[in-house]
């Protein structure tokens, strides 16, 4: 007896663990039929959650986490009980911008306090001329790009909503929009940021790792009421995931994962433009510039695939300093509720291992990340539209 | 229609003919003010120079996510706007989700102005939805006649046979192999081309 299951996701490579677990026979192993529907947008994704046409999706944390408070939409109980990655974003620049911060650029290239000083000059020079804001481009208001993208450039003195526009952008759209001068840079998964680069007309100038050392990414999502009715499943399901993720970081299986990847229904995208992301070594600029980081995307190494309440409660901190809602102790706790790294234990077998201490984050900029301390973490930081 | 004006609706679809549908559709029940945007690129700018109302999308579009900003406040938005969903009335949003459309409403419109018009969106999309799946269907059975008569030519050629005795031919071994004539039809228009 098999139990079908409808799961939907979007074409990036953070949902390398979903795919890899169901196309590699994983789910089927503990007794599930999934069928993974693909999706075109994050809002269907969610809608599809919601009201049940979907049992579980990969699905933005920071959705999760909003679905959960009802914040933008309507109020529906997310569980997360498995983390799909930590970090894999980058922000990619125009040829024009990154020759622009390069000019201004006081420091190493690599900083990212560097390069956000670089683009307040940036700014100022343009503001002085007459120039129109840059444009930012990011996946959803609800998204970890979002919010990475703010950190970052707010950390250097601009302010995302008087500085620049940020305007979401369908990932399928972001290399069209930079190639047509609607965008001067974007934040995205990968694989957008390789294709770009490889067309020649963007540089990578950040991995977000760059920013944040963990930042969680994606969650695989069920509603809390479905989680309470069918833990067996959802273990199953879990259990499976965990699987995949372990198989996906041994490195002599990075390839046979970058092809399952790649199939035309599955990313679509050329299966060795996968493999950079899966092995951490991207091309950063259209000159063939490599660069190799052990960070770039954790699919389950380092304990990357256990929710960690701590993230959300980070995520939740940037809703509350970007002004998406105000801050309430209720709402964080609920927050931090989502992520459940009990189930996932409790699947594993094993206590998780615990976050190398003292900071959950390790953000480039302000004071270690303390979940207890979200008032303190807030006050830390200059620019920002906290409401009371 | 009440006294009230009639609310301006943009309908964001780069389907044409549906949105020609669904268009149609709202002038019938009396909706005057109906402008069809089918270029997604500025797509928010576009939506606030027409200053809408309300605002319908099919889900297969991913410019959905970008609506999803006007419920920020930002530099790039000043209206507020709110998705159609009513919390008691979950039949309704999962018919709009099944046909595969969506609604956007501003702020303060009220719920039984906006439940015709999504009520209404729901059976064009619908109906929409039939005819491109009959079309479709129309499409392939031409398709699978025309490779069934090629593939009884060869047959005919190659082993003398008359066209009901390459039917037949044809058919036996679909039976046997469990597989449809047409994708039988297929493997020997391929077998022709590569042995040729």
């Amino acid at each position: 007896m098999t139990t079908p299951l409808r799961i939907g996701f979007i074409p990036l490579c953070d949902a390398a663990a979903l795919i890899v677990a169901v196309d590699k026979g994983f789910v089927r192993d503990e007794g599930l039929d999934v069928t993974l529907v693909r999706e075109v947008s994050w809002s269907n994704v969610r809608d599809k959650l919601n009201i049940g046409l979907f049992d579980a999706a990969h699905l933005l944390a920071p959705v999760a986490i909003a679905s959960s408070l009802g914040l933008g939409h309507v109020k529906v109980p997310i569980t997360a009980a498995f983390n799909l990655g930590l970090n894999g974003n980058a922000i990619t620049v125009t040829p024009a911008l990154h020759a622009a911060i390069m000019e201004e650029i006081q420091g190493d290239r690599l900083d990212p306090m560097a390069t956000a000083q670089a683009l307040a000059r940036v700014v100022e020079r343009r503001r002085k001329t007459g120039a129109e804001p840059l444009t930012f481009g990011m996946t959803f208001p609800f998204s970890t790009h979002n919010y990475q993208l703010r950190f970052w450039m707010a950390a250097g003195g601009v302010d995302p909503d008087e500085d620049v526009r940020m305007v979401v952008l369908p990932p399928p759209y972001m290399v069209e929009s930079i190639k047509n001068g609607h965008v001067d840079a974007f934040c995205v998964g990968a694989p957008w940021n390789s294709i770009a680069v490889d067309l020649g007309i963007g540089h990578i100038l950040h991995f977000v790792s760059d920013i944040l050392v963990r930042a969680v990414e994606k969650v695989l999502a069920v509603r809390q009421n479905w989680a309470e009715k069918n833990p067996d499943v959802l273990a199953a399901l879990v259990r499976a995931h965990i699987r995949a993720a372990d198989f996906i970081e041994q490195p002599e299986n990075r390839t046979e994962a970058a092809e399952i990847l790649a199939q035309q229904d599955r990313i679509g995208v050329a299966a060795e433009v996968i493999q950079r992301t899966l092995d951490g070594r991207l091309k950063i600029s259209p000159d063939g510039t490599f660069r190799e980081s052990s960070r770039y995307l954790l699919v389950g190494r380092e304990g990357a695939d256990r929710p960690d309440p701590a993230q959300a409660a980070w995520l939740y901190a940037q809703m509350v300093r970007w002004g998406q809602t105000p801050m309430s102790a209720d709402a964080l706790k609920t927050a931090m509720a989502v992520f459940r790294p009990d189930l996932y234990d409790a699947v594993a077998g094993r206590a998780g291992e615990p976050v190398e201490a003292p900071d959950p984050i390790g953000a480039f900029a302000g004071p270690a990340f303390n979940p207890a301390d979200i008032a303190g973490h807030l006050a830390a930081f200059r620019i920002g539209r906290q409401s009371d | 229609m009440s006294a009230e004006a009639s609310p301006k609706i943009v309908i964001v679809d780069e389907s044409p003919i549906r949105a020609a549908i669904l268009e149609e559709g709202l002038r019938e029940a009396g909706y005057t003010g109906v402008v069809h945007i089918s270029e997604m690129q500025s797509l928010l700018a576009r939506i606030y120079a027409l200053d809408p109302d309300i605002i319908l999308i099919d889900l297969e579009n991913p410019s959905r996510d970008v609506l999803e900003q006007m419920f920020q406040v930002s530099r790039a938005v000043r209206r507020p706007i709110a998705m159609f969903v009513d919390q008691s009335d979950a039949a309704s949003i999962q018919a709009s989700v099944d046909a595969g459309v969506s609604a956007y409403i501003v702020d303060g419109l009220k719920k039984e102005r906006i439940k015709p018009i999504l009520d209404l969106c729901v059976s064009r999309f619908n109906a929409f939805a039939k005819l491109q799946d009959e079309l479709d269907r129309t499409k392939s059975a031409l398709e699978e006649r025309k490779v069934i008569d090629r593939a009884k030519g060869i047959l005919m050629k190659l082993k003398g046979l008359t066209e009901d005795e390459a039917y037949v031919l044809l058919r036996s071994t679909a039976m046997r192999e469990k597989k449809k004539i047409g994708e039988i039809a297929q493997s020997i228009l391929t077998a022709s081309e590569i042995l040729k």
